[in-house]
This record gives structure tokens, sequence and C-alpha cells, in this order.
């Protein structure tokens, strides 16, 4: 089932090789999990049916909130047959919501597989709510459905849906938006960092909260925290905001060639941004080399999941020694990792797309030291003899970063430490 | 269009994905849409297997959509046939496959595959988990026996007396609660009363081995929820008899080797039939403090029903509220909630179930994960007797619910997070204690089920608390000094009682007269 469709620049590029065929991935709609938590007055409700509901509380693992910002307002064989008017149920379970929580400032009418394909158009209903609870609150509908989006997808869907509600800035003041969901203490490093190259004009998207909207206009320099955001950044240029070129902020290489390229546009050269970080850079260097003992000269696969692949692929080979013996990645937008590819070079080939179980029989001949794949897959590879991570952590740990490059390349390292420990009979 | 948090069970091919993945030699084709394919991780993560569910999903996107879907189906049928070479495959759809009407197990009847067939309609809008792994595991045997049913009228011939009595062990399922440790109980427990063990199913049975089924005398419905169906369409069609009290608990054990005994016509003393240290442990005086401790019940029917039973009859517990997610077995909960006094609750509203909980103030919840939950929150004691469960829940050692081993088990299980006799009337006594207060977890507790956790900043779940009443500051001084795991009781019942009789401050004098009200 396999074609390669790019071979372009053949010289200094990847070759990408295009796969169809069974997906292990995750919907848009897992997104919520973490989205939930770093807008803290939103609330996502999926219309969807009972097994939207099953992924989320499986997906989110340990049900650690009591009442999370989040819920499904299931579908049932009246609203599919036409019986009830869904969108007048859909009325009735919104203000059942909104009476319970009336803390929520932003409600997200989340579509699913099943909302799609019966064309309920959540869109339409997020106009229509809004009209209804008016001054109270923001809504607004994105999806997150199986059929449309994977995994990460999802995030950018929602931000996507924020793009029209963020005021528009004044034309001459230069501001700096930094787009894609990153931990708190990340944001906080980073605000530092920018403030150490007299950078303040800084905003964050999304932010903690979802009634303090960044302002956007052609002043807006956009830079990307996280490689899945392609339709929220297509959103953004054509509010005349202009995207900043530049390798993803993972890795010592990439975080600095990040604030190098942000930094350019307020007329900072290169070498005065290493001067200005040289502290935490020496400290990060100082801080990785236990974890590159361990990783250095190993064998890595990536299975497509959480398209962070391309630039974790590109750190773990230039920064930590290992070696890629394949990343694929569910979804390659060109643009948004053209500097990504670059570095990586014609020696790596990608896949994009998935057929899983030819990806798997390719794990099993290659026998990688490390694996990197969704949970499902992870302790049946285990079992087999395979070290693997599974990506979800890397999307809800702090990663980015000068002081969090340890922690990255320790996420890594430490199956293979846990490997070399372990007297308990044989894995395999 | 029904508004959701947690849900205590799945959509009903996942249910479907349970008996697949229990059996062997069996693959199952599922047409659904990518994302669906998260129900891999409920297997390898949750029970840690190491394989991955013997499934093939299409993953469809909206790009098939209209064009390409049934296309897919057919290509997903053939790749799986010649890739896995199962026995059997089974076909079915999830939510969003039922809706695009593509009639995967009519494609895979036309499409000339090696092995046979068995389509399942999952009916994703109106049923759930359990209902889809019964319909799944009838479905199942019906396809493979129907060549066999005899003739109507046709008598089962008698056992020869050279035979060994035999039945079958029909129910357990991979993401059952401690399936795996039940079937080796119930097995050791049938084999030491000289019955042998003809078929388990669906828990490691081939297709090949359910083609065996008619062959054993009786069948033991061990997981009413999942093999009911099945085990009454075998009473009927092969008029093999069914077993159907499942051996939870002291009594109930006994009781399910008395069915054996009866059943299979054996010549056997039923009290010599194994035993278990429950009797004893629970009538040695270190047990008295259970006596009366209020506990709250809410399971699937099967588990909610036995430790009903087991709490009020062999630990001497009081059931002060009982209820089940499963409406399968509503009618069986109701009758049995009403012979203790209480009326059932039947909801798959989590939140319906914490409102229980938080009015009734128990001592002790026995419950899903959901009511782990819900028990941490409000500082209560909590065991987990049922699914949904937690990776936690399917341990490592040995650790079967069912058998005189499975009453060892619970009575252990049950009694451990609780605060135990001495402890309770230290912390009476002693209550400015430093050590022994209200922030203090009982020593023997590493967390779990102690001082009261507040685990999130969202809004607690009911704001409006009774307010029309005031508490003098001297009678909240004394609520203080009434040890922690009782006062949020003897708080709700004393303003309950200052409501009744009209009054709108509480002081001391009215917290000792609810004191003797509620003691009548």
């Amino acid at each position: 089932m396999s074609q390669v469709i790019a071979r372009a620049d053949a010289d200094s590029m990847p070759s990408v090789t295009t796969e169809r065929g069974e997906r292990a991935v995750f919907c848009g709609l897992t997104s919520i999990i973490w989205l939930h938590r770093r807008i803290q007055d939103a609330f996502f409700l999926v219309v969807g049916s009972r097994t939207c509901a099953h992924l989320l509380q499986s997906a989110a693992g340990v049900m650690i909130f009591a009442e999370p910002r989040f819920a499904t307002a299931i579908l049932g064989e009246r609203d599919l047959a036409g019986m009830a008017d869904c969108h007048e149920e859909l009325d009735r379970v919104v203000s059942e919501l909104l009476e319970r929580r009336p803390d929520i400032r932003r409600l997200f009418l989340v579509g699913s597989c099943p909302s799609e394909v019966i064309k309920l158009d959540l869109a339409n209903a997020a106009t229509r709510l809004q009209g209804v609870h008016e001054n109270r609150l923001r809504i607004s509908a994105f999806s997150g459905s199986g059929i449309e989006t994977t995994f990460t997808q999802g995030e950018d869907q929602c931000l996507a849906s924020m793009v029209p509600d963020l005021p528009a800035a004044p034309e001459e003041s230069q501001r700096l938006m930094v787009v894609g969901t990153i931990a708190d203490i990340i944001e906080d490093q980073f605000r530092r960092h920018f403030a150490q190259l007299g950078i303040t004009d800084v905003d964050f998207f999304p932010a903690a909260r979802a009634d303090n909207l960044p302002s956007v206009g052609p002043g807006t320099r956009v830079i990307l925290a996280q490689p899945y955001v392609s339709d929220t950044v297509s959103a953004l240029v054509k509010r005349g905001a202009k995207l900043i070129s530049a390798p993803y902020p993972l890795g010592i290489e990439g975080t600095l060639a990040w604030f190098q390229a942000a930094a350019a546009e307020w007329g900072h050269s290169p070498e005065s941004v290493q001067e200005a970080l040289a502290i935490p850079i020496a400290r990060a260097q100082k801080s990785l080399a236990k974890a590159r003992e361990s990783l250095q000269g190993r064998t890595l696969h990536f299975l497509p999941d959480s398209q962070l692949e391309l630039p974790l692929a590109r750190f773990l080979r230039d920064e930590c020694g290992m070696s890629l013996i394949e990343v694929a990645t569910p979804f390659l937008d060109q643009t948004l990792m053209a500097e990504e590819l670059k570095r990586l070079g014609s020696e790596v080939s990608i896949v994009e797309g998935s057929d899983l179980d030819s990806a798997l029989a390719r794990v099993r001949a290659s026998r990688p030291d490390l694996t990197v794949c969704g949970m499902g897959i992870a302790n049946p590879l285990e079992a087999e003899g395979l070290r693997t991570k599974w990506s979800i952590e890397l999307i809800f740990t702090p990663i980015q970063g000068f002081d969090q490059v340890a922690d990255l390349a320790g996420l890594f390292a430490r199956p293979l430490t846990r490997e070399r420990q372990l007297e308990v009979g044989s894995w395999s | 269009m029904e508004l959701t948090l947690w849900t205590y069970e799945g959509p009903p091919h996942v249910g479907a994905i349970r008996v697949a993945a229990s059996m062997r030699e069996v693959h199952l084709v599922l047409h659904a849409p990518q994302g669906d394919t998260y129900a891999d991780l409920l297997f390898t993560m949750i029970e840690r297997e190491g394989r991955r569910p013997p499934v093939t999903w299409t993953t469809f996107q909206a790009r098939d959509l209209g064009s390409s879907t049934a296309e897919m189906v057919i290509e997903t049928l053939q790749g799986a046939c010649e890739r896995y070479q199962p026995q059997v495959l089974l076909v079915a759809e999830s939510c969003t496959g039922e809706l695009i009407q593509d009639q995967p197990g009519a494609l895979a009847k036309g499409a000339g595959l090696s092995a046979p067939v068995i389509p399942i309609e999952m009916a994703a809008y109106t049923r759930k988990e359990n209902w889809g792994a019964s319909e799944t595991f009838y479905q199942l045997v019906r396809g493979l026996l129907a060549g066999q049913v005899p003739k109507p009228g046709e008598e089962r011939a008698p056992r020869s007396p050279d035979q060994a009595p035999s039945v079958n062990i029909l129910g357990p399922t991979k993401l059952g609660f401690r399936c795996r440790d039940d079937v080796v109980e119930v097995r050791r427990l049938l084999e030491s009363m000289g019955v042998r063990v003809n078929v388990v199913a669906p828990l490691d049975a081939t297709p090949r081995d359910l083609l065996r089924i008619p062959e054993a005398d009786a069948n033991i419905n061990l997981a009413p929820e999942v093999s009911d169906l099945t085990c009454e369409w075998l009473r009927r069609q092969f008029k093999q008899p069914t077993i159907s009290t499942v051996p939870l608990g002291w009594g109930a054990t006994r009781d399910f080797i008395a069915e054996v005994i009866e059943t299979l016509g054996l010549d056997i003393d039923a009290d010599t039939v194994g035993e278990s240290r429950l009797p004893w442990y629970s009538r040695s005086v270190d047990s008295t403090y259970l006596t009366g401790k209020r506990v709250f019940i809410f399971a699937d029917g099967t588990h909610a029903l036995a430790a009903a039973r087991m709490a009020r009859d062999e630990m001497g517990f009081e059931v002060v509220g009982l209820g089940t997610y499963s409406r399968e077995r509503a009618r069986d909960v109701r009758a049995l909630a009403s012979e203790y006094g209480l009326e059932a609750l039947i909801t798959d509203d989590y939140l319906a179930v914490e409102r229980a909980v938080t009015e009734l103030q128990p001592e002790l919840v026995l419950g899903t994960q959901m009511e782990r939950h819900i028990a941490k929150r409000l500082g209560i004691p909590c065991a987990v007797i049922s699914t949904p469960a937690h990776v936690q829940d399917y341990p490592a050692r040995y650790s079967p619910q069912m058998g005189f081993e499975g009453s060892n088990v619970i009575f252990d299980t049950w009694v451990h997070p609780l605060i135990m006799g001495l402890e309770e009337h230290l912390l009476t006594m002693f209550r400015d204690d430093f050590e022994f207060n209200d922030d203090a977890v009982p020593s023997h507790l590493g967390g779990e089920g102690g001082g009261a956790q507040q685990t999130d900043n969202v809004t607690p779940m009911n704001p409006a608390e009774p307010g029309a009443v005031a508490w003098a500051v001297s009678a909240e001084k004394e609520l203080r000094k009434i040890p922690f795991f009782v006062r949020g009781k003897a708080r709700r019942n004393t303003e309950h009682f200052a409501q009744e009789q009209g009054l709108s401050v509480i002081d001391v004098e009215t917290l000792y007269e609810a004191k003797a009200h509620f003691s009548r």
C-alpha cells in the first residue's frame, strides 16, 4: 500500500513515503484532556456517542477530577431517528450544563464522528446558543472527530475555532504570539528568556483563561511551540499575522534556533541571542550528558502518533547520538516542518500515514533498541522483547526549552536503563 | 441526548472485543473510524496484556466516506483472514460504522473468505458494553452449535456410569473483575467434588472448544452479565441445566456446592467440600467492631447482589445503600434491596451515585473505580468489588473473589480500609492528640480513604447545603470533638433534626438531642 510521493530536493531532504491502511492513533477528542487543564475557564461538550465518552475516560487514565470540565452529550436512538430534534435536545443539555457550572466562561461544542456523519451543524448551534446566553460566556464549535482529526489535531481545530474571536491588534505594534499548548512552567521560562532578549510583547495562545485572548493583526509575529497547529496558523495568517519559520523548541539546538528565529524579528543577531542565553544553554549541556550516555548509538523507530516525531527524531539523533531507523508521522505539513526536514536531511526515511501491520512487521524485522508508539501497542512490543516509549507522555510532560532537555532525554533513556537494571527473567 | 461525565460501561463493540480478546483463534474485524482503536489500550494497559486484542479496524476517515468505505471493509476482511487465519471471523461495527450502513456482515458473507464468518449487530445507540459481550458470546455459540441442535422431543442421553460428571464454566472474560483467578478457584472447587470441567469460555477457549460445549452435563453461569443469554439458549436447545448460583461469598459458595450436587446428582456431603477462614475471622472478637458498620454498595448486578448478602450476613455490616448500573439486573437488585428495607439505586449516572453517598455518609463504600473516587473525595474508606476497575485491581498476586478462598480475600479486602477497633476507641477518647487527628491518616492506610482529600479546584458537587440552620460556635466546637470518620453523618443528622424541629440555631443541646433521636 506504499508509494513514494515526494522526493523534492532529493539531495538534502528526507524521502517521504505515504502509507494507507489501519491507523492505531487516537482521534482529536483526546486533545481535550490537556486543553481543559490549560484553559481553566473552558468547558468541552462533546456531541457524540458512548464511545466518545469512553475514549475520554480511558485516555485520561485515572479519573483525577471529580467533575471534569468536559462531558459528552450522548446521542441516542431518538436523536438519530429524528424523533427528537437534535438542536432542541442540545439546547436543553447546554442549559442543564450551564446551570451546574456557572463558572464557565467559554463553551466548546466538540464534533465527533457520529455528529459529523449525521451532519449535525455544531457551528450553527454555537451561534444560536450564543444568542441565547449572550454576554454570559463565549460559545464556539470545533471538530475532534476521528474522521477529521488525528490526536493532536484536535488542539489545532480548537485553537482555530477561537481565532475569529481574537481582538484586532493596532497596526503599528509588533507582538510575538507563541502558539500551541505548553506547560505553565515552560511559559514562564520562555517569558524570562524573551525578557532577557528585551522582548516583552509576548502572548501565549491558548492562554490559561479563555476570556483573556491575545490580539492579532499585521504586527503579529507567530512562532510555534507545537508542530500540529496547521489550521490555526492559516487562520492567523488570514488575520494578518506573519509566521516565523523555525524548528521546534525541543533540545538545545532546537530551542536556541527557535529563540534566534523569533528574536531576528526584533533585529537581534543569532550570536547575540546565543550570548544572552549562554547560561541556560551551558546548564542544559551539562544536564544532558548522563542521559546521552544511555542513548548514544542506540537505534530508534517512531510509529506515527503525536506529530512531534520529526523534531524529536532530530533532537535524539543530533544531540543524543541515537540512530534513526524510521520516522513515521500521522500527517506531515511540509511548511510547518520545513526547518525540521532541512535538519533531518536525506539520510532519514519518513513515513506519512500508517498501515499498522506492515509497520509492526518492519519493527519486528529491524528490532530497534527503542520504539516510540501509542499506548495500545507498547506492552505487546515489550512482550516481544522490544523496549518502548509511549508517546502520549510526551504531550503531558514539560519537554520544551533548555531546562527540560535532560527530562526529555530521560524519558527515552529510562526504558533502556530499566532494561539494564532489572534482573527478573527475560523480557521476551 | 444524555449528558455524561464518566461512564460505567463502554459501548457494545467494546463488549465484543472483550469476548474476542478472551478467546484464541478468533479474529474480529471492526468497521470503525480512526480513533476507535483506543480500545486496544484497555487490554494492553489496564490488564497488561502482552498481545494486542485480535482486532483489525477499518479506521476510515472523512475522505473515505461516500466512496470507498465498503471496499475498505472487504480489503480489511481479506487482509485479516490471510494474516491471522482465524477459526472464526467475527464482524461488527462501532457506533459510527453503524451510521454509514455498509453492512459489513453481509459484505463478509459475500467476500469468499477462507474463515467462517459470524456477523454481530451491535445496536450502539441503545445498548452498552456488557450487552455487547453477551450478544457476541451468544451469537458465537449459536453460530457454531446450530448444526448440533437436537431435534424437538429428542431426549438427552444419560451420562454413562463410567464417565465423570462434567460442567462448562461460561461467562468469564478479559477485563472482567478477577475472572482469571475466579476460574482457577471454581475449577479447583469443582475438581475437589469429582466434577470435570469440560469447557471454560470465553476465557482462553478456541471456537473448536465451543463445539464441545454440548458434551457437558450442565453449564455454570459464572458471569450472568455475559453468559445468561447463552446458558438459557443451551438449556432450551440442548436441555443442559444451568447452575445459576454465583459462588461469591461464603454462603453463596455453599449454595453453589449444593446446586452442583443437586444438578449433577452427586453422592457427596456438601459439608465436606472445601473450607474457609471467613466464618471464624468474622466470629472472632476482633471483628466485633465491624458490627453495624454502615456500608454503601454499588456495582454490576452480580457483584452488588453478592456483596449485599456478604455484608449483612457474613460481616455483620448494615447495608444502607444498594444499587447497580446493570439495567439488565435491575429487577433482582430491586428485589434484594426491598428485602433489606432499601430502595435500590438503578442508574448509570455517576453524579447520582455521588449524591447518594454524600447523603448517606456510610462508613464503608463497596463499589467500582468510580465509587473509589467518590469515597476518596468524601474521605470514606472504600474497597473495589466490581468493574469498571483500575489497573491496580488487576493484581499480580492470586486474588480470586469466588469460592472459599475468594471469601477469604474479600474479608481482608473489606476490612483493610477500615479503622480498626482499638484505634477507633483511641481516636474517640483522645481527640486532640497531635498524632491522632483529622489530618493524620490511620496508621495502616497509605493515603487511601484517609482524611478527605480535595483533588481538584472545581466547584463542589452540592454547593447548596441545607442553609436554613446555623451552627452556634459552641456546637460547632463540640462537633469537632466527634471523630472525623463519623462527623459528616453527625453533622447531617443534626441538621435534619434541627430542621424537623423548626430550629434556626443548633446549640450543644441540639447536638445531643439529635444524637439521642437517631440512636433510637
